[in-house]
């Protein structure tokens, strides 16, 4: 039990929109989640029960109000929701990574660039670290005439895959996946599916939002239900 | 976290008058980190970055550098020789208008190479290598390295300042909006250019901007000012998608996809 | 002569300039203000000089006063001319034999000796004044010893010259401590007041500046370790004397381009002429160099 990887104890959010006239929403309850090395849990749940907030508080980006969110980091189990800001910027280095919807696109860098800078964290030399970034790139059908390009004129689903090499390339011990899947065909579904695969494999434990029930059925090793806030009165 | 702060400031107050431009105003920044304080005009951000780099002193309260070596320096007691010395060789400071920085008349190498005199360089072949690497660095053609700053482009001067001002690998950079005052285009290639060149050298940074966007793509760490006060403060992104402050919530809710 | 103080000034005035002489004999180097009076000479005649050797001077000094290294040109034989009448002192042209030399423009090529003083004519002592137009931010940057912008005027030079263009007035560091202007001498002149027996004062009297250089004292022109500083002079020997070493002055002989170069010192040139040398071009006696005025 205790050589989990990820764990949340308590875990509450709700946001308090002060321009609304203070209007208090809260959107999760006492979220109590295990993440052990080498499974994949899917959240599961309604559209709107917070299954993407979830996963933004697990992350550090999202604030938890209450409860703890504990992440296996260097040895030791690091609380995100008390950490000073350097040390979750620390585990975002070295331990989670995190696949968003959206590519957030840096002006100018190209896509062979913003994955090889992923891997450089474990990575020596920018040579090694561009060469596994192109060879990921290219089986996710990312064409080699592409890398050099900066991403922002790029589709969506293609913007979604440099994201989806950004985060597999780093080697994370804990994966969150947000939809990655959403705006691909099926022949890079089924390469994200075997990413997954190799990365279980390898004994990653991954947190994922799968929208696609076949692809989720094909990677999640178990169901965790994210339930729309129950109104208290 | 074991290492120390490079830079820290507690209880920073001034008032010019009536008007308290800081008030009770705590700061820490650790080797490497960028960090921006943002805010609207006259919430007292560019006042905190001079108190910050000495050259504005507080009225109340304190704010310390260590140097390489580890000794605690006070920035506002230290004798002035000292503060000046500091300023142009460990610190660095760039204004969000390059002309107030660079001698306009002085060519694009020698602005560059001022530092390294001013530091006791005296080898020309060696000062000149130095500002032709720093052009090159800064996406500068080298062979302008002759001409005068006048000729420059905004966003040129602006690179141009910034590399008379790494010339000397300063361990902190004070910047004050270094991407105001520029077209949309060139804003993206200069804040490109100084993630990279922070990230690579391991600058610490205290970065002053009213521009949620640039906070995002350089900082770590994020302050909101408002009317001299510190109202919010943390990681980034935290701060920006999931802001706490009414303050903060209405500065990122006036902005288009930040 | 009746009805002025010795040496023109008055005794509280020269106590005030002696004040700050010793001043800046105490930093060297560093420009010291003083209240300039009225001089019966305009400013950028020497001033400056004439009031700091009026500060000096004392009854048994013999005092040489050089324009451009000559001893007989209308602004030296005036300043000789002022003290022989209001201080009664012993005048000279013989280097060796001064106690006091005022100069504008040349350190003589007699080395200076122990015991003597060299008062320097100064118009704008402060040497980064064409940088730096702030007086306030110059003086900053003499108590910080912050002279990086100097050396970008010289990285200026060799970047658009290929070599520093500074021919006279070259900025020298006194004592590895302040930047100093060394007054519109020869760049060529600049080695002599390295470690110099004599004592350097330096008056600007428009400035209200007096600055100082005592002996034996380091001063070093500023310069790249690969651009070293070079003493320039024209690749002539002296056409009356025949000397190789000191500075020359071009004079034009006609009209159809004749040209003759003679040592700007004319009393180092007389010595040597006196004593038997004769120059490559055979000029006789009686040509330009020769003193005017007889004043022993």
């Amino acid at each position: 039990m205790n050589n989990a990887m990820l764990r949340t104890e308590g875990l509450c959010k709700a946001f308090m929109l002060h321009l609304q006239g203070g209007v208090r929403i809260p959107v999760l309850s006492q979220i109590d989640l295990d993440l052990h090395a080498g499974e994949c849990v899917a959240l599961v749940g309604p559209s709107g029960a917070g299954k993407s907030t979830l996963m933004r508080s697990l992350y550090g980006n999202y604030r938890a109000d209450v409860g703890r969110i504990l992440i296996r980091h260097g040895g030791s189990m690091v609380d995100l929701a008390t950490a000073d800001p350097r040390v979750i910027i620390a585990v975002r280095r070295q331990t989670m990574g995190y696949v968003s919807q959206f590519l957030r696109v840096v002006p100018r860098v190209s896509a062979l660039d913003i994955v090889a800078e992923a891997a450089m964290a474990r990575m020596h030399t920018l040579a090694t670290a561009r060469g596994a970034a192109a060879a990921l790139l290219t089986r996710l059908n990312i064409p080699a005439r592409l890398h050099a390009l900066p991403p922002a004129t790029f589709s969506g689903g293609e913007q979604q895959r440099v994201n989806l090499a950004r985060g597999f390339i780093g080697g994370h011990p804990i994966l969150l996946l947000d939809e990655p899947t959403a705006a691909l065909d099926p022949a890079n579904r089924a390469v994200v599916v075997a990413l997954i695969r190799e990365a279980k494999a390898r004994g990653i434990a991954i947190v994922g939002i799968f929208h696609d029930a076949e692809i989720r059925d094909a990677v999640a090793d178990r169901l965790f239900a994210v339930t729309p806030w129950q109104d208290a009165a | 976290m074991s290492e120390t702060t490079l830079l820290s400031a507690r209880g920073v107050s001034l008032s010019f008058g009536a008007i308290q431009a800081l008030v009770g105003v705590d700061a820490d920044l650790w080797p490497g980190e960028v960090l921006a304080i943002v805010g609207e005009s006259g919430s007292g951000k560019t006042t905190l970055l001079n108190v910050l780099s000495g050259r504005a002193a507080p009225g109340t309260g304190a704010v310390w550098y260590r140097t390489p070596d580890g000794q605690l320096l006070d920035v506002h007691t230290m004798p002035a020789p000292a503060l000046r010395r500091l300023h142009r060789s460990d610190w660095g400071f760039v204004h969000q208008d390059p002309r107030q920085n660079l001698r306009m008349g002085v060519t694009a190498g020698g602005n560059v190479g001022e530092r390294l005199m001013a530091q006791g360089s005296r080898h020309y072949g060696h000062i000149r290598d130095a500002a032709r690497d720093w052009l090159v660095q800064t996406e500068i053609d080298p062979k302008r390295i002759d001409d005068l700053p006048r000729t420059f482009s905004g966003g040129m001067l602006q690179r141009l300042q910034i590399a008379r001002t790494l010339v000397t690998h300063p361990r902190l950079v004070f910047m004050d909006e270094p991407t105001g005052g520029l077209d949309v285009s060139v804003q993206a290639r200069l804040l490109d250019l100084i993630r990279s060149l922070v990230a690579r050298f391991g600058i610490a940074v205290v970065l002053v901007t009213h521009d949620i966007a640039v906070a995002r793509l350089l900082a770590h760490r994020t302050m909101v000012m408002q009317g001299g006060r510190v109202v919010e403060t943390g990681l980034t992104d935290q701060v920006l998608d999931d802001p706490q402050h009414a303050y903060t919530q209405l500065l990122v809710s006036s902005v288009l996809n930040a | 002569m009746k009805g002025y103080n010795f040496a023109y000034l008055d005794e509280q005035t020269k106590r005030m300039i002696r004040r700050a002489i010793l001043k800046a004999v105490a930093i060297p180097g560093h420009q010291i203000p003083f209240g300039s009076r009225e001089i019966p000479l305009p400013y950028g005649w020497g001033t400056g000089g004439i009031q700091v050797t009026a500060a000096i001077l004392g009854a048994d000094d013999r005092l040489k006063v050089i324009d451009q290294g000559a001893d007989d040109t209308t602004n030296a034989v005036s300043i000789r001319r002022f003290f022989a009448r209001t201080a009664d002192v012993a005048t000279t042209t013989k280097t060796a034999d001064a106690t006091v030399i005022q100069t504008r423009h040349r350190i003589p090529e007699t080395a200076l000796r122990d015991g003597q003083i060299i008062v320097y004519q100064v118009p704008q002592p402060e040497p980064m004044y064409r940088l730096e137009p702030s007086r306030v931010e110059t003086r900053r940057m003499h108590a910080l010893a912050d002279y990086g912008l100097m050396h970008v005027k010289l990285y200026e030079d060799i970047a658009r010259l290929g070599h520093i263009g500074i021919s006279y007035d070259y900025p020298v560091m006194v004592n590895a401590r302040y930047l100093m202007a060394p007054s519109p001498i020869p760049a060529f002149d600049n080695p002599k007041m390295h470690m110099m027996p004599a004592l350097q004062l330096f008056g600007a009297g428009r400035e209200k500046r007096i600055y100082a250089v005592p002996p034996y004292t380091e001063v070093r022109s500023l310069d790249f370790v690969d651009h070293p500083f070079h003493p320039a002079r024209a690749p002539h020997a002296c056409g009356l004397c025949g000397a190789g070493d000191s500075y020359l002055d071009e004079v034009l002989t006609d009209d159809r381009g004749g040209r003759l170069f003679v040592c700007s010192d004319t009393d180092y040139c007389e010595t040597r002429r006196a004593d038997g040398q004769v120059g490559a071009e055979g000029v006789p006696v009686g040509m330009p160099g020769g003193a005017v005025e007889a004043t022993q």
